[in-house]
């Protein structure tokens, strides 16, 4: 019961015109106190699991899993109510692009306020008070303006700092970082993933870190599992990259630029579609 | 070359003045535009302004002093000119018909379709907007279905005939309401004119005998244009939230573990309430253009009546008048939902 | 000889559904069929198709159709209720047959619907490619015309055209049209602008193509598809102008059995004999129906940007 998060065979299928789209074939992987990373390719299904986690894939789509559990509570069968609480209290998730995933004619601090009152009884005063120390926390110099402010006033590194305040203010447990940086400018992304970090480590945080870029990942996380077509193919502690076996997880790694060895050419990424028929490797602890 | 210089002269003009002036050039061409196409529409026009004004019996000395007088022997620019003056100082000619200025004869008409355009935009709000929401977010259910078929129905019917038919319900067989005409014969001159709309003119004179008749009267024909009105309000609310509902920011919100009706209200909804103002503003000018046949058909004293009676007495000067008034009023709504834009999106104010 | 067609008719649709089309007329027919395929899975657009293609077999065939004369009186029946000796639907005020005097009237309908689905798209045509093709002044003028017919409500702004050119059939068709071309002005620009970037516009340059040989030849057949839609979702609309018109009596002139002046008639025995003027509403509403269901699935099929998915 140690683990935060655990799924079993978790399916996630779309109808289409041409019969069922399977996003997410059959994965299982567990979350401890750690941060594991999901790294894949678009279209790998990476995203799909992060939000079927929090039960928010839209209508026609149907998610099935023989066990889904976030801290012992049991996602498949809670009811909404219960399943309300649960997000932004106990789960909570940062998105891609904070242009698109703040609301754009509400203030900001009136948006940051907004996960905390529906959590817990807290006056106006303080809930203002709170928001300031989170957007301090989130190394925010004014927060009083930023408070005041609405989105569009914002630059991006801004918008995704006030992205994690508002996720992280009810105090989670449980943090999924979906594709946070890659929206963002070169030169702020590591900048508002270090201050993501940061804090996840002080509040004792789990961390599932969704991204394309599987050396980023690696910085920032202790075990990482590989996704193509739906499924996991390996998994690997972010230490012992270098010993990954798959071929994927291989093509992955020897097509960026290293500094430290010589390339004459960088490797083209080969996908053998036999990868899609493997069997998925299981991340649970 | 120079017209380069030109445009970058204008664009260092600070914004804040630039705006509005480039907004108020638009309503100025627009406004002069219409006039045009009045006063041509006018000068097309088979009756003989000079015949119908010295009669068929006029001698030739007299039917030209006229055509002089009238000014018709100058250029057209100039007439039209002219013409432009005139309509700013309010005059739009005199009406053939009533033998009164065409200005005071719409001032005294323009109420009622005011009351009844108000009345039935209101009922489109209050009725539509909710459904609208509603088919979006029960998108593709029993729910979104009815309101689908609620608008394909008011977008194909003539309103003519369904007035025709209303009336035969609900006045000649079940008697629920007030027949055509906005009062009883025995109510009619009871309360002073102050607005002109008898609801309110009754409302303040506190005389409920004449609200409650002037009520059964209004009721049918604005529920009437009410429901054009909320057939259109219902789908343009329905697909602005469907953009909305399928919008980032609205997962996001669903992440901080808010209520679907929070989600809805309070995040969507807010979102799309300034395009709203828009999809009403339009909607009443075309409440506004409905009540022309609504107006017949419930032989309602507003402006439709007004330029359709006109019309077929050949009374141009009273038809063009009108045309001009409904046009301008249509501008103005346009500009005044797009300052109503400016002022009250964030947005927009950068 | 039935199974050999039966493999004719494999054949055809085999090619018509070949992933890799073998000539230009191969693929747009190709597209054609898949759209077809697309537009006869929606039930409600194929009802809208279906009364359509009734009402234009009516129309066609309206003599053979109606059991009675439109025109001829017979004033000791007058105002007769529905299924009277041999008038299904009625008799008006004069006599005359009501079925009959419907049937007829879908040929007035249909004669003003295809005019001005004709004249109205073509002069917004014309102007918006020009307009977008151009650019610069001419492009500024064009459309601050455009958005001045488009300020003026449209049923007026027609009131005042068939106040000035007089009432009949003709002027109203041509007052309905000069009220209807500025939308689809707007969408031609629209769709012009597009065009002329594109880098297959360049390569007809090349080839010393004129503006006029690009505009009739490159630029109008890849507006129409854009422009069908709208038609098709306009027409309910010009239905419900021009019966409001023949309401007023500025439409089709009596004795002609337009619906809309028909309505008009019957208006004064509303509370009496309520099927005078019920029946020709009746009419319009089907057909105006009809137009926007079958608009409404064509958008879906043509214009997947505006179904949301």
């Amino acid at each position: 019961m140690s683990n935060l998060v655990d799924v079993e065979n978790l399916w996630v299928r779309f109808p289409t015109r041409t019969g069922l789209f399977d996003a997410v074939r059959g994965v299982s992987f567990s979350l401890g106190k750690e941060r594991l990373g999901i790294v894949g390719e678009s279209g790998s299904g990476k995203s799909m699991t992060g939000r079927a986690l929090l039960r928010l894939i839209r209508k026609p789509g149907i998610v099935e899993a023989d066990r889904m559990q976030i801290l012992g509570h049991d996602v498949m069968s809670l009811p909404e109510k219960e399943m309300r609480k649960l997000r932004g209290r106990d789960i909570s998730m940062v998105m891609q692009d904070p242009k698109y995933s703040l609301n754009p004619v509400m203030r900001v601090g009136e948006q940051i306020v907004e996960t905390l009152s529906i959590h817990e009884k807290v006056d106006k005063k303080l809930a203002r008070q709170k928001a300031l120390e989170m957007l301090e926390a989130v190394v925010i110099r004014d927060p009083e303006r930023v408070y005041d402010a609405y989105p569009h006033e914002l630059s991006g590194g801004m918008g995704q700092r006030v992205m994690i305040a508002m996720m992280l203010i009810a105090n989670p447990k449980i943090l999924i970082a979906d594709e946070p940086t890659s929206a963002l400018d070169v030169s702020v992304q590591i900048q508002v993933l270090e201050i993501m970090d940061k804090l996840v480590r002080e509040r004792g945080m789990g961390l599932i870190f969704i991204s394309h870029d599987l050396r980023l990942v690696s910085n920032f996380c202790d075990r990482i599992l590989i996704m193509y077509g739906g499924r996991i193919v390996e998994i690997c502690e972010s230490g012992k990259l270098d010993q990954a076996t798959h071929p994927y997880t291989r093509g992955l790694l020897n097509s960026m630029p290293q500094l430290d060895h010589k390339n004459e050419r960088l490797e083209v990424l080969n996908r053998d579609p036999a990868w899609r028929d493997q069997e998925s490797v299981s991340g649970l602890l | 070359m120079k017209n380069l210089d030109g445009q970058r002269k204008w664009l260092s003009i600070p914004p804040i003045v630039r705006k509005p002036i480039s907004t108020l050039s638009t309503i100025v061409v627009t406004m002069v535009g219409l006039l045009f196409i009045t006063f041509i529409i006018g000068r097309v026009m088979p009756v003989d302004p000079v015949l119908a004004i010295v009669g068929e019996r006029a001698s030739q000395e007299q039917y030209d002093a006229t055509y002089i007088a009238l000014g018709l022997d100058r250029p057209l620019l100039v007439q039209f000119f002219y013409y432009l003056v005139d309509v700013f100082h309010g005059n739009l000619g005199v009406s053939i018909r009533t033998g009164l200025p065409v200005f005071e004869d719409i001032k005294r008409f323009f109420p009622a379709t005011m009351e009844l355009a108000t009345i039935g935009t209101i009922i489109g709000i209050i009725v539509g907007i909710p459904l609208g929401v509603l088919a979006a977010v029960k998108r593709g259910t029993w729910i979104d279905q009815i309101a689908r078929f609620i608008a394909l129905i008011g977008y194909s019917i003539p309103v003519f005939w369904i007035g025709l038919v209303g009336l035969l319900i609900f006045y000649g067989i079940l008697g629920w309401v007030g027949g055509p005409g906005r009062l009883d014969i025995f109510y009619e001159d009871l309360v002073p004119q102050v607005t002109g709309m008898i609801l309110i003119d009754s409302l303040l004179a506190g005389d409920l005998d004449v609200f409650s008749n002037a009520f059964s009267h209004i009721v049918l024909p604005a529920s009437i244009l009410g429901y054009y009105s909320l057939a259109y309000i219902s789908r343009m609310t329905r697909s602005f939230m469907l953009e909305q509902l399928n919008s980032e920011y609205i997962t996001a919100a669903r992440v901080k573990g808010l209520s679907e009706a929070r989600v809805i209200w309070k995040h969507a909804f807010r979102n799309i309430g300034v395009q709203l103002i828009t999809v009403v503003a339009l909607s009443y000018a075309g409440l506004l253009e409905g009540s022309v046949l609504t107006e017949i058909i419930f032989s309602w004293p507003g402006i439709g009546s007004y330029i359709t009676t006109s019309l077929l007495s050949a009374d141009m000067a009273a038809v063009l008048g009108g045309t001009v008034v409904v046009g301008l009023v249509f501008v103005c709504l346009n500009v005044l939902s797009d300052i109503l834009y400016r002022l009250l999106d964030p947005r927009a104010k950068q | 000889m039935s199974l050999v067609k039966e493999t004719e008719k494999q054949s055809l649709r085999a090619w018509l559904l070949a992933e890799v089309p073998t000539s230009r007329n191969h693929a747009r027919m190709a597209a054609w069929y898949q759209n077809w395929l697309a537009l006869k899975r929606n039930t409600l657009a194929m009802a809208g198709l279906g009364i359509l293609v009734a009402v234009v077999f009516i129309a066609v065939f309206a003599p053979l159709l109606a059991p009675h004369d439109p025109f001829s009186q017979d004033l000791a029946n007058r105002l007769q209720p529905l299924g009277f000796e041999g008038h299904p639907l009625g008799t008006d005020s004069l006599g005359r047959d009501i079925l009959s005097r419907l049937l007829y009237g879908s040929r007035i309908t249909l004669y003003i619907v295809t005019l001005v689905a004709i004249i109205a798209p073509i002069m917004g045509l014309i102007v918006g490619t020009i307009s977008g093709y151009a650019g610069g002044w001419v492009d500024v003028v064009l459309m601050r015309i455009t958005d001045i017919f488009l300020a003026f409500p449209k049923l007026v702004l027609a009131l005042a055209f068939v106040a000035a050119l007089g009432a009949g059939i003709e002027n109203a068709v041509l007052a309905i049209s000069l009220t209807a071309w500025p939308p689809y002005a707007r969408i031609a620009r629209a769709e012009t602008l597009t065009i002329r970037k594109s880098d297959f516009i360049q390569a007809v340059k090349l080839q010393g193509a004129g503006p006029i040989r690009i505009i009739t030849k490159h630029i109008w057949p890849l507006c129409i598809s854009s422009l069908v839609i709208r038609v098709t979702l306009d027409m309910a609309g010009v239905i419900l102008t021009a019966a409001g018109l023949g309401f007023l009596g500025l439409g089709a002139q009596p004795p002609s059995p337009e619906w809309g002046a028909m309505i008009s008639e019957g208006r004064k025995f509303i509370l009496d004999h309520w099927w005078v003027a019920t029946m020709p509403g009746l009419a319009i509403f089907m057909v105006s129906l009809a137009f926007n269901l079958l608009g409404d699935g064509l958008r879906d099929v043509l214009d997947p940007k505006e179904n949301g998915r």
